[in-house]
C-alpha cells in the first residue's frame, strides 16, 4: 500500500445528504400516514480503486444505499455525483452511458438471473444492447469473462436452476463485470453460500478489483467477510453512518460505542478467548419509522447522557487527519481528556 | 457410564421422485448429562437430518433404516408416536432456525406455553399461567405479561426465538437440540440469545445439542465438537483440542477459511476448491478426497473414524498413517 495516498485519492462517487424515505399507506381512503426513514441523510465519499466496506444490522439502509447509487431506487433527497456528474438530474438518455459504469452483484444470484434464459443468452444481450459488444466479437467476450471468473466454457448452454450458489454467483459477477464498469455495488454476495463457497467468492472478488482497478461498495453483515475485502468501513446504524474509516484502524480501535458493541458480539473462533459474563449491548434496533431523538443509539447505549437524547451527533475526526470518523462526541471528548491527563 | 443420549449407526434414506439418498450415513455419537455438543458443517451435510431423526420429526419420505437412539436407556426408534409425545417436548425439546414457522401464527404466544405445561405437568390453567409469565421473563422478555397476550407475529426475531426457548425450556428438558437457533438474526441479538442459552443450560444442568455453520459459535459455546461433511461424522473432539489439532483436513480447511474480523491485510483466505459432492452415497472412500489436498490412493478405501486419543476421533485414513503433520 503507497504511504502518501491521501494525495491521489481521487473521488468516483461523492454521496450528500442522501436520503430514502418509504411511504407507508394507511387509513381508509389510502393515504400516507408516515415514512419509514431506511436511510436519513448520509454524506461520504468513494474513492477510486478503493473498496469500501458498508456494515450494520439488518433495517440499517445499508442495501438501500448500494440501490440508491446504482440508480435502482431514486432518492427522497439528496444527491450522488458520479465524477462530478449528478446522476439524479439526467434524464433517462442521458443517463444511460453511465448506468453501464455502476453496476450490482445481488446477495441471491438465483433471484437475479432469468430463469428462462440460458447463460450465453443472459451475458450476451446486455453488451449487444449496449454496444459494449458485436455479434462478431460477443462470444469472445463472454469466453473472456467466464475465464475471469473462473467458470468452464461448458456452462453456457445451460439454465440458471443447474448451477450451485458458488457458481451461480460467479455467474452473477460475469453478468456484472459484462458492461465494463468502474463502479459496483456488492449486495451481500456471499450471505447466501456456504462457508467453504464464501472463501472463493471473496477471493475472486478482490483479485478482480486488484486486476481490473475496480472501485467497489461492499455491502454485508458479516463483519470477518468485510474486513476482510474491504480498504475502508462505513457502520450504519437507522439509517445514519455512525462511524467510518480505515477498515483495520477502526477494527482495532473501534470508538463509537455501537462499533464496539457490534466487533464484541461476534464470536471469535478461539475457543481461548471465551469471555465469561462479558458485557453484551442489550436492547433492539429501534423503529425507523419514529426513530430515537438525538443520536439514535442512545436507547442502547451504556454512555448516554441527556445531551444524547437531545442533539443530534455530527461526525466528527477522531485525530486531525486520521480520516476515521465517528458520530460521539461523548466518548471522544472523554477520550482526549484521558489523553490530556 | 451411561450417557443421556447414545446414538449407533444412525442411517437416514430420504425416498424421492430420482430415487433413494442416503442424507446421514452410519452416525454415531453421545452427549452426557449437562454438556454442550456442538455439530458443525456445511448446509445438506445432515446435521439437521440427524437431529429430525433422533426427535423423530423427519418429514415425508424420510425414513430411519438403521441405527438405534437411546435416550435414558430407552430406544426411542421402537417408541410408537404416542410413548414418543411423552417424551418430546418434556425431557427432550428442539428449537429451530425461524421461529415463526414453529409458533403458531393462531395462538397467542402464552397459550402455546401453557399449552405444553398442561399436558406435559398437569398443571391447572392459572398455575400454568402463572408458570408462562415466569418463564417469558426468565428468558429476558421485557413484558412478560403484556407478551403473554401477543401472537407471534408481532414479535420481532429475536422475541420470537425467546419465546421458542421459553416454551422449549418449560418442561425443564434434559436435553435440547438448538438448530442454527441465530442464523436469521443479527450479531448483537444472537450474542444475547447464546448468552441465554448458556446461562439457562448452565442453571439446569441441561445437555445441549447445538447445530451452526458458525466456527466462531463453536469456539464460543461447545465442550466438544462434531464435524458433518457429506453425511458422515468426520471428526470429533473437546472444543480446544480441536481448535489446536484438527486432524481431518476438513476440518483444518474450515478453519481457514473463514475470515475474521481479527484479520491483517496480509491474509489470504485459502479457500477450498469445488462444492460439496451433491449426491454421495455412491462415493466408497473418503468423501471429502475430491476436495482435499493430502490426497492419496488410500483415500479411494472405505474408512472409519480412527482413534486419536483423549476422545479425538477423525476419519482419515493418511492422517492416520503419519501422512499429514500438525500444522501449528
Amino acid at each position: 500500500m503507497n504511504h502518501n495516498k491521501s494525495e491521489e485519492k481521487i473521488p468516483l462517487l461523492r454521496i450528500e445528504n442522501l436520503k430514502k424515505y418509504y411511504p407507508i399507506k394507511g387509513g381508509i381512503i389510502t393515504h400516507t400516514t408516515g415514512y419509514v426513514k431506511a436511510v436519513d441523510g448520509v454524506s461520504f465519499q468513494i474513492y477510486q480503486g478503493e473498496t469500501l466496506g458498508l456494515v450494520g444490522e439488518s433495517g440499517c439502509g445499508k442495501s438501500t444505499i448500494g440501490r440508491q447509487l446504482v440508480g435502482l431506487e431514486k432518492p427522497t433527497d439528496g444527491t450522488v455525483y458520479y465524477k462530478d456528474h449528478d446522476l439524479g438530474r439526467m434524464n433517462r438518455k442521458d443517463v444511460k452511458p453511465f448506468r453501464t459504469k455502476l453496476q450490482m452483484v445481488f446477495q441471491d444470484p438465483y433471484s437475479s438471473l432469468n430463469p428462462r434464459k440460458h447463460i450465453y443468452e443472459i451475458l450476451a444481450q446486455p453488451m449487444l444492447y449496449h454496444g459494449i459488444s458485436t455479434k462478431d466479437s460477443v462470444e469472445k467476450d463472454i469466453l473472456n469473462l467466464l475465464d475471469m471468473v473462473g467458470l468452464p466454457r461448458s456452462v453456457l448452454g445451460r439454465y440458471p436452476h443447474e448451477f450451485s450458489g458458488g457458481q451461480r454467483q460467479r455467474i452473477g459477477i460475469a453478468k456484472a463485470l459484462s458492461l465494463n464498469p468502474e463502479f459496483i455495488v456488492c449486495d451481500e454476495p456471499v450471505s447466501a453460500l456456504d462457508v467453504s463457497i464464501q472463501a472463493q467468492i471473496l477471493n475472486l472478488l478482490r483479485s478482480l478489483q486488484k486486476e481490473l482497478g475496480l472501485t467497489l461498495l461492499f455491502v454485508g453483515h458479516g463483519l470477518g467477510a468485510v474486513n476482510y475485502v474491504s480498504d475502508r468501513i462505513a457502520v450504519m446504524y437507522l439509517g445514519k453512518i455512525v462511524e467510518m474509516g480505515e477498515a483495520k484502524e477502526l477494527f482495532r480501535n473501534p470508538v463509537h460505542p455501537y462499533t464496539k458493541a457490534l466487533l464484541s458480539a461476534v464470536p471469535v473462533p478461539d475457543p481461548d478467548e471465551r469471555e465469561e459474563g462479558k458485557k453484551i449491548l442489550m436492547g433492539e434496533v429501534g423503529s425507523s419509522i419514529d426513530p430515537p431523538s438525538g443520536c439514535r443509539f442512545h436507547p442502547r447505549c451504556p454512555y448516554a447522557t441527556e445531551i444524547c437524547r437531545q442533539r443530534e451527533p455530527g461526525m466528527q475526526e477522531t485525530a486531525p487527519g486520521s480520516g476515521h470518523l465517528a458520530a460521539c462526541p461523548i466518548v471522544m471528548t472523554e477520550e482526549s481528556r484521558r489523553e490530556e491527563a | 457410564m451411561s450417557h443421556l443420549l447414545e446414538v449407533e449407526g444412525l442411517t437416514t434414506v430420504f425416498t424421492g421422485d430420482y430415487g433413494e439418498t442416503t442424507s446421514v450415513d452410519h452416525v454415531s455419537f453421545q452427549v452426557d448429562e449437562g454438556e454442550v455438543v456442538c455439530i458443525v458443517g456445511e448446509s445438506g451435510c445432515g446435521k439437521s437430518v440427524t437431529n429430525l431423526s433422533v426427535m423423530g420429526l423427519l418429514s415425508r419420505g424420510g425414513k430411519v433404516t438403521e441405527g438405534k437412539v437411546m435416550f435414558e436407556g430407552k430406544d426411542l426408534l421402537a417408541m410408537s408416536e404416542k410413548e414418543l409425545d411423552k417424551i418430546r417436548g418434556d425431557q427432550m425439546t428442539m428449537i429451530f432456525q425461524d421461529p415463526l414457522t414453529s409458533l403458531n401464527p393462531v395462538f397467542t404466544v402464552g397459550n402455546q406455553i401453557m399449552e405444553s405445561l398442561r399436558v406435559h405437568r398437569g398443571l391447572s390453567k392459572d398455575e400454568a399461567r402463572k408458570q408462562a409469565e415466569e418463564l417469558l421473563s426468565r428468558v429476558g422478555m421485557p413484558d412478560a405479561k403484556g407478551t403473554m397476550k401477543k401472537y407471534p407475529h408481532t414479535l420481532s426475531g429475536g422475541m420470537r426465538q425467546r419465546a421458542m426457548i421459553a416454551m422449549a425450556l418449560s418442561c425443564s428438558p434434559k436435553l435440547l437440540i438448538a438448530d442454527e437457533p441465530t442464523t436469521a438474526l443479527d450479531v448483537t441479538i444472537q450474542a444475547q440469545i447464546m448468552q441465554l442459552l448458556k446461562e439457562l443450560q448452565r442453571e439446569n444442568k441441561m445437555a445441549m445439542i447445538l447445530i451452526t455453520h458458525d466456527i466462531g459459535l463453536v469456539a464460543h459455546m461447545a465442550d466438544r465438537v462434531i464435524v458433518m461433511y457429506a453425511g458422515q461424522i468426520i471428526e470429533e473432539a473437546p472444543v480446544r483440542e480441536l481448535f489446536k489439532h484438527p486432524k481431518h483436513p476438513y476440518t483444518r480447511a474450515l478453519m481457514d477459511t473463514v475470515p475474521t474480523i481479527r484479520d491483517t491485510a496480509e491474509r489470504q483466505l485459502k479457500a477450498i476448491p469445488g462444492i460439496v459432492p451433491e449426491s454421495y452415497d455412491h462415493i466408497p472412500g473418503c468423501r471429502f478426497a475430491d476436495r482435499c489436498s493430502h490426497r492419496r490412493p488410500e483415500c479411494d478405501k472405505p474408512q472409519e473414524n480412527y482413534e486419536f486419543g483423549g476422545g479425538h476421533t477423525a476419519r482419515c485414513i493418511v492422517r492416520k498413517e503419519g501422512g499429514i503433520q500438525d500444522e501449528s
